[in-house]
């Protein structure tokens, strides 16, 4: 069958602005991955159209895009998860700056990853063998270790159109893996470094973030234990 | 040209690439190019868990691990190697714990371990020739393993304040004398060429899975690695054993973890019998990769398949039987992908599954400090080093345990991390050489300027199709030399490969058309390895010679870039504890 994609095009070399292009592509059935489309059209038709991917599973977290208007990934993404019937409408996500065609600047979106020490901080010798760690415990932080860094959800959020300094979901969510790690020893800097203007209470859970999450993460159910323990933490 | 000096280079931020970089230490200069941001590596896609015989579940000993890779690799495999290995899997384990990743648990707060194919112990701990019988020894984070481990690596890279190049694609090595000087590569933002001075180089640069149609491996699995030293006039060794992964999904190769068999998961034919029976009556479902391969298209050939609806065959792969907590929980992610591509329910029905291109046994020769060596003498290459999927240290030979890749990339990464940290103290910066980014240049020119009529995807596909068809499970003579010319015609067309995109800014046109060259580069030796070596073992499967044959054949192929036909030596295999024994399950 027919399909047609309308794809925001840019390339910095030769145009103003950004317009959109429409290509008929051919799918063999409705499972076929929008990423599976886009390199139908790159591969047959017009090699200049620009886009991450790696995996084409899910886990890489490379091609983060809008389509018809919801932040998803395109190798996640089939005919059938989206009304094909008509043009199915492709663009960079929204609010980060644009490189070219479907390719966004990430960069500000890793330093607020970067901004919450996103590691394990624990300063005692460790003991010989494992440190050990409840099931339970370790299962409170599998959804959020579940992150691809996709950025489906930062750029989804209305908090983050109106505040570019907002530090975001994905950051927060990464912040909430550490701090209830029973393993770690600096949720208090992390704490302090979501706990400013441009933090966590820029959150105003609008639930964006979890609508766009393509790993299916409650994003805002972790903001809000992290809130929880801001609170806690006052008191 | 934009020239930077470095004491270390490191290509590649997959598990191998970052576990190294931790290992340089403070006072000397070390930099990581990725053509992809660190955590979109292809270690994140490993999905059962890591060998190692902690025995938090069950007792095991390093001793049956090092023997079952012995076997799982049909004797091909370095035994001495494979101990270091074994051995330092379990220190590997907990220092990953330590550095933050969040493993599953045992109700005892230890990090949890599930069965995998080819791992086992004596039913009898005290008689080591005992009947064997599964073990848990696959340690585990869910099915996301190797996502968690990557983001554990690279986190704590981000703590040691490791330089990363994102989205700098290497080009080429470059070579002074006999000494690696360094790399040349292509910032993809701007096209920009840039030359790196460095005393250590380390490949850590992944498999090539991509040769294939059906594979598992991502979109950037292209070989790049063993095309550079392939093109250095360096070997690669034992390049014809690929491992086939048994449980893709039908028709896309996604995979479909082994953890999916441990928890429980059985394989079915179109008569519903569980037909991993009759090839491995002791751990049927949770045989090698190699013979569960075999057996499926084994199953498909002599009609016990089912048929898709596009004329390909697959068999099913069964978890509904399983409770539903084990699926959501110990197989989670899976399950999801079947859920997702194929509109399956696993807990209801059956997934539809292929064998699928999946790991290079094969590759860059390296000691077992990851140092590359350039003959069968073992001769090192000075400041070269490879590690990970990109090396042959050897400790997969023929065919690769499930978890031993994960384990690989830790162990072999780091004492890699090791032995530069040791080289860089006394080496001197080898003298860069004037030309050092001539070929690149010159190759960049020819793609961009080139208004010749074969695209890149075209051509690609046709180059995998054929290795799919004619460089697969079962292989033989015919088929094999008919691909000899193929691959030549191949390279003639590359020649004539134009492109669409002219521009600077994130040209991935011209990306994929350089890829493509070094999928042509990694598919030769592999089709050449395949055909001189006249016997069966393990992941390489000749129906003209099924037999595996020590006599001839117990030795590591080193395959050589020629004008001609590619030139073939041999190494020796290391054999210390356990003399090769027909391989049965």
């Amino acid at each position: 069958m027919k399909v047609t994609l309308r794809i925001q095009r840019y390339n910095p070399e030769r145009d103003s602005e950004p317009y959109y292009q429409q290509f008929i592509v051919e799918a063999g059935d409705d499972k076929e991955r929008i990423l599976d489309l886009l390199h139908q059209v790159k591969w047959k038709y017009d090699g200049t159209l620009t886009f991450r991917r790696s995996c084409a599973h899910g886990v890489c977290g490379s091609d983060g895009i809008r389509i018809n208007g919801r932040n998803r990934l395109a190798c996640s993404t089939l005919l059938r998860d989206v009304n094909y019937k008509k043009p199915i409408v492709i663009e960079p996500l929204p609010s980060i700056p644009i490189v070219k065609d479907l390719i966004v600047d990430m960069s500000d979106f890793y330093k607020k990853y970067e901004a919450v020490k996103p590691y394990l901080v624990n300063n005692a010798p460790p003991p010989e063998h494992e440190r050990y760690q409840s099931n339970e415990d370790a299962e409170k932080l599998f959804e959020s270790a579940k992150c691809i860094l996709c950025a489906c959800c930062t750029t989804s959020c209305p908090s983050s159109w109106s505040d570019d300094n907002y530090i975001g979901p994905a950051a927060l969510l990464k912040a909430y893996r550490f701090v209830f790690d029973t393993r770690d020893e600096a949720a208090d800097e992390r704490l302090d470094a979501v706990d400013t203007p441009d933090g966590i209470w820029r959150c105003h859970t609008i639930f964006n973030c979890v609508e766009a999450c393509p790993k299916e993460i409650n994003l805002t159910w972790h903001i809000s234990q992290l809130k929880k323990r801001l609170a806690e933490r006052e008191m | 040209m934009i020239k930077h000096q470095y004491d270390v280079i490191i290509i590649g931020a997959g598990g191998a690439g970052l576990r190294a970089a931790l290992e340089i230490p403070e006072g000397f200069s070390c930099a990581v190019l990725s053509k992809v941001f660190p955590t979109r590596s292809h270690t994140g896609a490993a999905q059962g868990g890591i060998g190692a015989a902690l025995g938090n579940e069950e007792e095991d000993s390093w001793e049956w691990h090092m023997f079952d890779t012995v076997k799982g690799s049909d004797y091909l495999g370095d035994q001495d190697a494979i101990e270091i290995m074994a051995k330092d899997a379990i220190r590997a384990i907990i220092e990953l714990e330590h550095m933050g990743m969040p493993f599953s648990r045992t109700p005892e707060g230890k990090i949890a371990q599930r069965r995998f194919g080819g791992h086992t112990k004596p039913e009898n701990p005290d008689d080591p020739d005992s009947k064997r019988v599964a073990v848990k020894r696959s340690c585990y984070s869910a099915d996301r393993t190797g996502h968690v481990m990557l983001h554990t690596l690279y986190e704590n890279c981000i703590k040691q304040k490791v330089h990363f190049y994102s989205e700098f694609f290497v080009t080429d090595l470059i070579m002074s004398g006999k000494s690696c000087a360094g790399v040349v590569a292509m910032d993809i933002a701007t096209s920009e060429v840039h030359v790196f001075h460095a005393k250590a180089v380390m490949l850590a640069t992944g498999g090539y899975g991509r040769v294939y149609r059906i594979t598992s491996n991502a979109h950037v699995g292209t070989g790049d690695g063993f095309a550079f030293v392939y093109n250095n006039g360096l070997p690669l060794q034992d390049m014809e054993f690929v491992q086939f992964h048994p449980t893709g999904l039908w028709k896309l190769g996604i995979l479909i973890s082994e953890a999916a068999r441990g928890e429980g998961g059985i394989l079915l034919n179109n008569k519903g019998e569980r037909f991993m029976e009759r090839y491995a009556p002791s751990v049927k479902d949770l045989a090698p990769r190699d013979m569960v391969s075999r057996a499926i298209i084994t199953e498909i050939r002599e009609g016990r398949g089912f048929k898709g609806s596009d004329g390909t065959y697959y068999v099913h792969l069964d978890v509904s039987h399983l409770p539903k907590e084990v699926i959501d929980e110990k197989i989670p992610e899976i399950t999801g992908f079947a859920r997702t591509y194929l509109g399956v329910e696993p807990t209801k029905e059956p997934i539809p599954i292929q064998p699928t291109a999946h790991y290079a046994m094969g590759g860059i020769p390296t000691t077992a400090d990851a140092e590359v060596i350039r003959d069968r003498k073992s001769t090192k290459v000075p400041g070269l080093y490879s590690a990970g999927e990109s090396a042959c240290v050897s400790v997969h030979g023929a065919n690769r345990l499930g978890t031993n890749s994960l384990l690989d990339i830790i162990v072999f990464g780091r004492r890699g991390g090791k032995a530069i940290a040791k080289f860089i103290k006394d080496a001197e910066f080898a003298p860069l050489p004037e030309d050092a980014a001539d070929r690149t240049f010159a190759n960049i020119d020819r793609i961009m300027n080139s208004k010749g009529k074969e695209k890149v995807g075209a051509l690609r596909t046709e180059l995998q199709e054929k290795m799919m068809e004619k460089v697969g499970i079962f292989r033989n003579a015919k088929d094999l030399k008919e691909m000899t010319s193929e691959i030549k015609s191949l390279r003639e067309r590359y020649k004539e490969v134009s492109i669409d995109d002219k521009g600077k800014i994130f040209n991935t046109d011209l990306v994929e058309a350089i890829e493509l060259g070094n999928l042509i580069d990694t598919a030769e030796p592999i089709i050449h390895g395949a055909l001189v070596r006249e016997e069966s073992r393990g992941a390489h499967s000749r129906e003209d010679f099924p037999k595996r044959d020590d006599k001839k054949w117990l030795k590591h192929t080193l395959i050589y870039k020629s004008d001609g036909k590619p030139k073939i030596d041999y190494r020796p295999v290391s054999i210390t504890r356990f003399q090769p024994k027909e391989r049965k399950y």
